[in-house]
């Protein structure tokens, strides 16, 4: 036999994905799944929509077993089985996380103006037309405590970062535990620790310095976590490569170590942000929520987006501070998505280098 | 030279002049060969550099006693391999020699490294001096990610804080020597993950010499890279050697037969490595005094 030049066709392929036939067979067990739910919310006792979730979750997981028991035996048929169990715990545990964003968004968006952002409430009420009145001084608020607890808790958690990962010294152990406890702390302990320590026995005065500094303990063991983990994957090589190049340790650590996580480090900040701008209790005791715009955090109160939701929602009761509720919500949930984003985006790139 | 090199050799007919071509172009076989077509230099010879010496020194992690009573000299100019299977403390005892050991916590250490004369563990001695004076290069390359090519080689001087009036110059010289210059040239403000593991190896090598070491430490260098790579970093270290002193840890015999002048042979039989043997390169390998080294080089274990 000669072999014929007949000239072939390259044409990339990808032999391994599903044929037609196999796609329909998924698409049948689907489908036949779907009739056994619905034929069995009818003969047992399951009923509403729950019921029909848990019907259709032991309809699918049955046929899709002994789908792939004819198919392929018992081992992909077990296989399978985790397969169902683990898609559906996903979808379940999707299920409050976009219904939160629907209804924030679907209930938010009708509260917002444009004066929410150049009014405060000094001379409105939460149940005042949704035109009076605004989060302005909400805004400021969180801005200027989350910036104060940002000082204070930065060099405190990357300094801690530092110690239990470059200096590994005698205290290592026991620092470590006590940053992990900490991050355990139920948020209103911050507060009333900042209240009995420096509010009461010093400054006898609410304000945005006494806000900062309760988030600020929130902040610390998060933001000295994260910080801990990233520097923890810089392999000891390049430590060993800047020393045996002549550089003291700290030179060391500050021209090679943290520029190279320098990313993972700003998401650590990013999510210790996160982490405090929501924290309703202890801004409540120690800031003494504001209304009017200040923008002073050592005299007077200041005021908080969780604040603002707070109080609208409880001092509230009509139609109006029902929208403004949603209206805050919403403005803080954008926020914290958006820190959310930036820090993905940064270590997405980082990862890429 | 004609004996060892009819040794192992194919038996085609060759006239000598040949068979002196031959050697450019073919490896030669034994280890033995290899060893004794360098010139083996003579200590103090060479024009630069100060010696180093090692005085019974000992190495511990926690009380696991890893290294015994090594002393071995390495003449000023000289290539000395360490050689041996592993776990045998060639590494460990690499790295006391530039204080490198005590960056691992639970390290101890007893004996004297003498450099130029003086004990580098002595009280009082500023540890970061002595890394400047004997520069290291790893078994992985281990470029800063964070910095480009000529910053990876030019960070020695930051780090250090050393001051230096043209670094344009110091890098081509560094990028040169370590043989990377004319492939990096034009890609100097890439980043160092741009390259090879061969070239990010040898850019390993110039940012060790940017800080004018007198002795470099070599930790397995080639483990990692392919047989071109290799042979470029052989070149390099033969290069190297007319100007410092180089102590090489390899598990390649035929490349301490290669490279070096000296080679130490270091075994552990359980219990705390030790320095067996140590004589000019084409003696451990023609002729070991030490029924143990003898087993080794020929391949009988390790």
């Amino acid at each position: 036999m000669t072999m014929t030049s007949q000239p072939t066709v390259l044409k990339p392929g990808r032999p391994w994905e599903p044929t037609a036939k196999e796609r329909g067979q998924k698409l049948l067990n689907f489908l036949i799944s779907l009739a056994l739910s619905v034929v069995l919310l009818f003969t047992t006792g399951l009923n509403g929509k729950l019921g029909w979730v848990i019907a259709f979750f032991i309809s699918f997981l049955s046929v899709t077993f002994i789908a792939e028991y004819r198919r392929a035996g018992r081992p992909a048929a077990q296989d399978s089985i985790l397969t169902s169990i683990s898609r559906f715990a996903i979808f379940l545990a999707i299920i409050p996380i976009v219904s939160i964003l629907l209804t924030v968004i679907s209930k938010g968006w009708r509260g917002l103006h444009w004066g929410l952002f150049t009014q405060d409430m000094a001379e409105a009420t939460v149940n005042d037309p949704i035109q009076n009145g605004g989060m302005l001084a909400a805004i400021t608020g969180t801005t200027i405590m989350v910036g104060i607890a940002l000082i204070i808790s930065l060099p405190i958690s990357l300094l801690t970062a530092l110690y239990l990962t470059e200096i590994k010294g005698k205290f290592a152990r026991p620092v470590r535990f006590l940053v992990q406890a900490m991050s355990g702390v139920p948020s209103i302990v911050a507060g009333l620790f900042i209240l009995s320590s420096i509010v009461y026995p010093l400054t006898g005065q609410r304000n945005g310095l006494m806000g900062g500094m309760a988030l600020a303990i929130l902040m610390i063991p998060t933001v000295a976590r994260t910080a801990e983990e990233v520097l923890l994957l810089i392999p000891n090589d390049l430590r060993e490569a800047g020393l045996a190049l002549g550089a003291t340790q700290w030179r060391t650590v500050a021209m090679v170590v943290v520029p190279a996580v320098k990313s993972g480090l700003i998401t650590a900040i990013i999510l210790g942000v996160a982490r405090v701008i929501g924290e309703t209790a202890p801004i409540i005791l120690v800031s003494g929520g504001g209304e009017a715009n200040n923008l002073n955090p050592v005299s007077g109160p200041m005021g908080s987006i969780p604040y603002y939701v707070w109080k609208s929602f409880l001092l509230g009761g009509t139609e109006e501070s029902t929208q403004r509720t949603w209206a805050g919500l919403l403005v803080l949930l954008v926020w914290v998505l958006l820190l959310f984003t930036i820090a993905r985006y940064i270590s997405s790139r980082s990862q890429k280098r | 030279m004609t004996d060892n090199n009819e040794v192992g050799r194919d038996e085609s007919v060759q006239t000598p002049g040949e068979k002196k071509e031959m050697k450019t172009e073919t490896t030669p076989h034994s280890l033995a060969d290899v060893a004794s077509s360098r010139a083996a230099k003579v200590p103090g010879t060479a024009p630069l550099g100060s010696g180093l010496e090692a005085r019974g020194v000992h190495a511990w992690f926690g009380a696991k006693h890893v290294l015994k009573d090594v002393t071995l000299d390495f003449a000023a100019g000289t290539v000395t391999a360490l050689i041996g299977p592993s776990g045998c403390g060639k590494s460990t005892f690499l790295r006391t020699l530039n204080r490198m050991h005590e960056f691992i916590p639970t390290a101890a250490l007893a004996g004297e490294v003498l450099l130029g004369g003086k004990d580098i563990y002595a009280s009082g001695t500023d540890v970061t001096k002595i890394r400047l004076r004997v520069g290291m290069v790893f078994q992985k390359p281990n470029p800063f990610p964070s910095m480009t090519i000529g910053q990876n080689v030019l960070s020695g001087l930051k780090l250090a804080q050393l001051k230096v009036s043209n670094t344009d110059d110091l890098l081509e010289e560094c990028l040169t020597r370590a043989g990377l210059w004319d492939e990096a040239k034009d890609r100097l403000n890439e980043h160092a993950s741009a390259l090879s593991g061969g070239q990010q190896q040898r850019l390993c090598i110039a940012r060790s010499l940017a800080v004018r070491p007198e002795v470099l430490l070599m930790d397995e260098p080639c483990s990692a890279l392919d047989p071109g790579s290799t042979f470029r970093i052989e070149q390099t270290i033969s290069e190297l050697s007319q100007t410092m002193t180089i102590v090489i840890v390899t598990h390649n015999m035929q490349q301490a037969a290669r490279v070096s002048d000296y080679s130490a042979f270091m075994l552990s039989d359980g219990g705390p490595g030790e320095l067996i043997e140590v004589a000019p390169t084409n003696e451990l390998f023609s002729r070991p005094r030490d029924k143990r080294t003898e087993d080794y080089v020929t391949g009988r274990f390790g």
